[in-house]
């Protein structure tokens, strides 16, 4: 369900060839309409409501080269790792083991899908309670953010591997290890690295939701302080760097996955 | 925590919070169903638009949403308005989506058909493209419902003088535990019975086309 999302790639590739001489302008264009938009809405509204792109990049600046931004940064990275290294390899275990026998399959994708789309800052009170002031709340906020999706696409990616995989990998005798690591392994790993790349988007809206709530350091803190004292252009600074640096690790992360997926197609 | 909320519920002291969320919660999942699937039909319609936007759909859910909302709050101030297009833009590419992909799996042995029964471009849509897009539009419905209620309620939660989400807040820095795990018990209730309810549709409308696998 959560992976239908991502499956918009295999078949626009082919699509995607047909037209290559636009797409890298076209791409541009729309990225200097959204920046023009913004424009826009700064002359629209002022700078008091939205800082304006050039003064918001200026801004930016500003912040990398200031000492005191960077424990900030570093306080997010540390959260961000820690939280999602639990959801990625506890989220990638729970999916196998639970989608490796079919009736867990069954019954706990639904559990699972009403738990992703329950909103779970609701929850946030219970974790701060639990875990106290600090980086365990934020980090166990995220990991809850990014374990149940990479949970629900690794479940149904270890469910639907092709029966005649299963069967060729014990008419060729091998061993339970064997034929994970070279039958079960690179059957999911396409879907697997989707996860991750969902995950992963996920797990840093929860740390820094978390950061905007109660804590004292980190770029949510700085955001939400600045929402405070009313500097939109700190605000603007910090959003934009933390959405940029989101969809870069982001387009990394989709590379990974399409050259994968690419390969996979071509081995089936 | 039952106890407590049946009393909430039957004082009536959240009654006008649970509707106002549940309207903007509504108003989001209209917006976003509606603009998604009309915008995901044109783009699907259009390749060079669709390569142009598709590396940005890819990485939408990548940006932290919730960050923009002061923003829209200094814009529009603390009404309605900001949540509902928090929700919307949370929403809509979920949908959009959805459309495009479940139009590209109309077989194209269908839209042959319709061609050779000379059906008008109308009839192919409601009658060929519909039915055949169904299952994966569901896909989108529901996404769509999850993303409007967390954009909603999360945004409540930040900052906002009302709505379920701005109570849980309240009562938590109150240290008022009483109502805080009533309302949260409430929206987990609530959430996953629209969940379930949208799923046993699907399953009946899946059934009935003998579509269920």
């Amino acid at each position: 369900m959560v992976a239908e999302l991502n499956k918009s790639s295999p078949t626009t590739a082919s699509q995607r060839r047909g037209v290559s001489h636009y797409t890298r302008f076209d791409v541009i264009l729309v990225a200097f309409g959204t920046v023009g938009l913004w424009q826009l809405l700064n002359m629209f509204a002022g700078d008091v409501a939205i800082s304006s792109p050039i003064g918001t990049a200026r801004r930016s600046f500003e912040l990398l080269a200031a000492p005191h931004f960077w424990p900030h940064v570093f306080e997010t990275i540390r959260a961000l790792a820690a939280a999602y290294a639990i959801a990625s390899l506890g989220g990638t275990a729970l999916g196998a083991i639970l989608g490796s026998c079919r009736t867990s399959g069954l019954v706990f994708e639904p559990i699972l899908v009403a738990l992703y789309s329950l909103p779970k800052v609701t929850l946030y009170p219970v974790i701060l309670v639990t875990f106290g002031l600090g980086l365990s709340a934020k980090v166990a906020f995220g990991a809850l953010h990014g374990l149940i999706p990479i949970a629900i696409v690794t479940l149904n990616a270890v469910r639907n591997i092709r029966p005649v995989l299963i069967k060729t990998a014990r008419t060729m005798a091998l061993s339970p290890w064997a034929s994970i690591i070279t039958v079960f392994i690179p059957a999911v790993s396409a879907e697997i690295i989707a996860a991750q790349r969902l995950g992963f988007s996920l797990t840093l809206l929860g740390v820094l939701i978390g950061e905007m709530f109660a804590s004292q350091r980190g770029l949510g803190f700085l955001i939400m302080n600045a929402i405070e004292l009313h500097d939109v252009s700190t605000m603007m600074a910090v959003s934009l760097m933390v959405a940029l640096a989101a969809v870069a690790a982001n387009l990394a992360l989709l590379g990974l996955s399409r050259r994968l997926g690419v390969g996979m197609s071509e081995y089936a | 925590m039952t106890v407590a909320l049946t009393g909430l519920i039957r004082t009536g002291r959240i009654t006008a919070d649970l509707t106002r969320t549940l309207t903007n919660v509504g108003i989001a999942f209209a917006l976003s169903v509606f603009f998604g699937s009309l915008g995901g039909i044109l783009i699907h319609g259009v390749p060079r638009l669709r390569s142009a936007l598709d590396p940005y759909f890819a990485s939408y859910y990548a940006v932290p949403f919730f960050v923009f909302y002061p923003v829209l709050i200094a814009m529009f101030g603390v009404t309605d308005a900001p949540i509902i297009i928090i929700a919307f833009m949370f929403s809509i590419v979920a949908m959009t989506v959805s459309t495009i992909s479940a139009l590209d799996r109309v077989p194209t042995v269908l839209l042959k058909a319709a061609r050779v029964a000379r059906m008008g471009p109308v009839a192919t849509a409601l009658r060929i493209k519909l039915p055949s897009a169904l299952p994966q539009l569901f896909t989108g419905i529901k996404l769509a419902i999850a993303y409007s209620f967390i954009g909603v309620i999360a945004s409540e939660f930040i900052l906002s003088s009302s709505g379920l989400g701005y109570v849980i807040s309240y009562s938590y820095n109150n240290l008022d535990n009483r109502t805080m795990y009533a309302l949260m018990l409430l929206v987990v209730v609530l959430v996953t019975t629209i969940n379930m309810t949208v799923y046993a549709c699907e399953q009946r409308i899946l059934s009935r086309r003998g579509l269920l696998q």
